[in-house]
């Protein structure tokens, strides 16, 4: 017990060294934290815990039950809603990492040329202009066209979605060709691949958690949008957030807190289907 | 200038750059990597490119295998102009600095990958990965993900990677600079076995003149963007055309005198002590007048201030040991330090020494 006494007193010298430089340490510090973390989850967990309240009440509790999620997997609205949603998003989130990946080889994969860093603002345009403006815009668009042309359908807003969702699978499949040593291609290149050969063999394989980043990104900002969707859509295309966006303007009921329960376990899934992908590439 | 030799046999011309230029950028931006170089590379042999750090060495290389083209001048790889080929049309292999292994793909994978690209047979490909993996001493790795093997292992996976293919040129950028210094020397030995077993020409570039003098069959000294000296090691150590070369390459001291006529092939020279001298002349053309002379340190020999042989005397200014020899610091009458090398020191600081230079040591230099 005695010599105990002596790393003992040694301690509070280091406890201080360790105070000035953690960050963790700093005044006022800790409570911060705690106020972003109550801010950013309290409405989720409120949102979760009435999806389960056997009570057409959103603000006393009663008793546990799926009553909600029974009712609104029988609610005609929401199916449908669920069925567009997905539809336009899987549509989307297909052609629009095509065209991310194929603007992401353009804008690192080449010799640099005149006008890289303009076709680099063009991809990122709808991330820069507000949605309202875009919305507006290509409403205005599509009313020619399907004037000029007579063909109307969901194709429109499937279009229109594609082309937002760019940018958003753009970022991580540009960041991640950034990333990759360039003398990787040249070592196949070396070896014999013509280039067609070392963008599937070495490019591709190694591009795939990007792509599969852009991916997630432009299906669940697909799945969340509403501006753009509530201008562009036609009768009939009524995706979850608008139908969610109408139910509420007659007042909040516990199924949309299902609904919107389940939204968020679906972006939990692929977060988390992401993560390990990710942690599985690097090691 | 140009050493054409194209009757088959040991020194049939491999790799030939014809009044080789490089230039990066354009107009005042403008970088001059390599400037009008010619050289013949040799079947099977190890050629070194040897520089300092910029000079041009990568550049070089890039350009036999591909991934650059030549701004003027002509490449020709086994008598056939390349220049305008892409790097998937040469048969020649690079090793890279950084080994460049494709992460995604075993040990035994990543040395496939050049034969599945030539569309080998599978039945040949595993027997030249199995012998490769032989050749490298890699066998109970082959499963291995190339990110889990230690900067050695990486290096012969790279090295089999790159031979599995059977290239006419093997090219090696600084392949072991990442290594530490024991590892470096057995994988000099491996690299200089693997040549012979393989029979490849090597074009290998370092800045370890070390290296390059214990390796090469021939050297070529380079410097900003110029081929200044090429050479067997004894020839360019000896030898050394140019004062940069002399400077770059072990230790040497480096004199100035006179030239005073050129005599028989030989320069007479007046060196500092009044006494003359007969030094070898460089190749190129050389009149009477000022001029250096080096001569190596292990050359200078070391007698008594009254030797009647010396040719010149001085004053020790300090002995340094390095282990295996001395280096005698001698400040000559009148003139320069020299420094000569010596297995005992003669005397220590303050004490007078005579020096011999030796006729067939001296070299005449160019600027
Ligand atoms: N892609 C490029 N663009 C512009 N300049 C370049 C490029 N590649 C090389 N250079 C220039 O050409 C010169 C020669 O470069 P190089 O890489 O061949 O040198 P090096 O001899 O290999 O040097 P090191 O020993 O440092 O590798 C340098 O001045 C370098 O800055
Ligand atoms: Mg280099």
């Amino acid at each position: 017990m005695a010599d105990a006494a002596a790393p003992a007193a040694a301690a509070p010298a280091g406890r201080r060294a360790r105070l000035r430089t953690d960050l963790r340490h700093q005044p006022g510090f800790t409570p911060m934290a705690w106020v972003c973390i109550v801010f950013l989850y309290a409405p989720i967990a409120v949102l979760i815990a009435f999806s389960f309240n056997d009570n057409r009440s959103v603000v006393r509790w009663t008793e546990f039950s799926f009553r909600w999620y029974v009712e609104a997997f029988g609610n005609e609205g929401i199916r449908n809603a669920t069925v567009i949603s997905f539809q336009v998003a899987t549509v989307a989130t297909l052609f629009s990492t095509i065209f991310a990946t194929m603007a992401a080889l353009a804008t690192t994969r080449t010799r640099p040329y005149r006008g890289q860093t303009l076709a680099y603002a063009i991809v990122n345009q709808p991330l820069m202009v507000p949605e309202i403006v875009t919305a507006v815009a290509t409403l205005a668009l599509f009313t020619i066209i399907k004037k000029a042309t007579g063909i109307t359908g969901i194709g429109y807003l499937m279009l229109a979605h594609t082309v937002f969702c760019i940018p958003f699978a753009y970022m991580p499949i540009r960041a991640r060709l950034e990333d990759m040593n360039l003398t990787l291609e040249q070592a196949a290149a070396d070896l014999y691949a013509p280039p067609f050969q070392v963008f599937r063999r070495v490019t591709l394989p190694l591009l795939m958690p990007g792509i599969f980043a852009g991916v997630m990104l432009a299906f669940v900002v697909s799945l969340d949008d509403v501006i753009i969707t509530l201008l562009v859509a036609g009768p009939g295309e009524t995706t979850l957030p608008i139908y969610i966006l109408g139910q509420i303007r007659r007042g909040i009921t516990p199924e949309i807190n299902a609904v919107s329960t389940l939204l968020l376990g679906l972006s939990l899934i692929f977060v988390t289907l992401f993560f390990l992908i990710g942690k599985q590439r690097k090691t | 200038m140009q050493q054409r030799t194209d009757t088959p046999g040991a020194d049939r011309a491999m790799v030939q750059a014809e009044r080789v230029t490089k230039t990066f950028g354009r107009g005042a931006d403008g970088v001059t990597a390599l400037d009008d170089v010619s050289v013949t590379i040799r079947e099977n042999e190890f050629f070194t490119l040897l520089g300092p750090s910029g000079c041009g060495k990568t550049t070089l290389l890039r350009l036999i295998a591909g991934f650059e083209l030549p701004s003027a001048g002509r490449i020709l790889l086994d008598g056939a102009e390349i220049g305008h080929l892409p790097p998937y049309r040469r048969p020649v292999n690079t090793v890279f600095q950084n080994y460049a292994l494709f992460p995604h793909m075993t040990v035994a994978q990543n040395i496939a990958f050049g034969l599945e690209m030539q569309g080998k047979p599978t039945a040949e490909i595993g027997g030249t990965v199995a012998r490769m993996l032989d050749l490298v001493k890699m066998e109970r790795l082959a499963d291995r993900r190339t990110d889990q093997l230690s900067g050695g292992q990486q290096q012969r996976v790279a090295l089999a990677r790159a031979l599995a293919p059977h290239p006419k040129v093997l090219l090696l950028d600084e392949p072991l600079s990442a290594l530490d210094l024991k590892l470096r020397k057995e994988m000099q030995i491996e690299l200089k076995r693997l040549q012979n077993e393989t029979g490849i020409t090597f074009v290998f570039v370092t800045h370890d003149q070390e290296e390059a003098l214990t390796m090469s069959d021939r050297i070529a000294v380079m410097a900003t963007g110029e081929i200044l000296q090429v050479g067997t090691p004894k020839d360019i150590y000896n030898h050394p055309a140019r004062r940069f070369v002399a400077d770059f390459i072990g230790d040497i001291n480096i004199l100035d005198v006179d030239l005073d006529k050129i005599d028989e092939g030989r320069g007479v020279v007046r060196l500092p002590g009044g006494a003359t001298a007969s030094a070898a002349l460089p190749e190129a053309e050389m009149r009477p007048g000022a001029v250096s002379v080096a001569i190596r340190p292990e050359n200078v020999l070391l007698t008594g201030p009254e030797d009647g042989a010396r040719t010149a005397t001085g004053e020790i200014e300090r002995v340094v040991y390095f282990g295996s020899a001395h280096n005698v610091h001698i400040r000559l009458d009148d003139g320069p330090p020299i420094v000569a090398r010596a297995p005992h020191a003669p005397g220590g600081a303050g004490d007078r020494a005579g020096v011999i230079l030796p006729d067939e040591h001296l070299q005449v230099l160019v600027d």
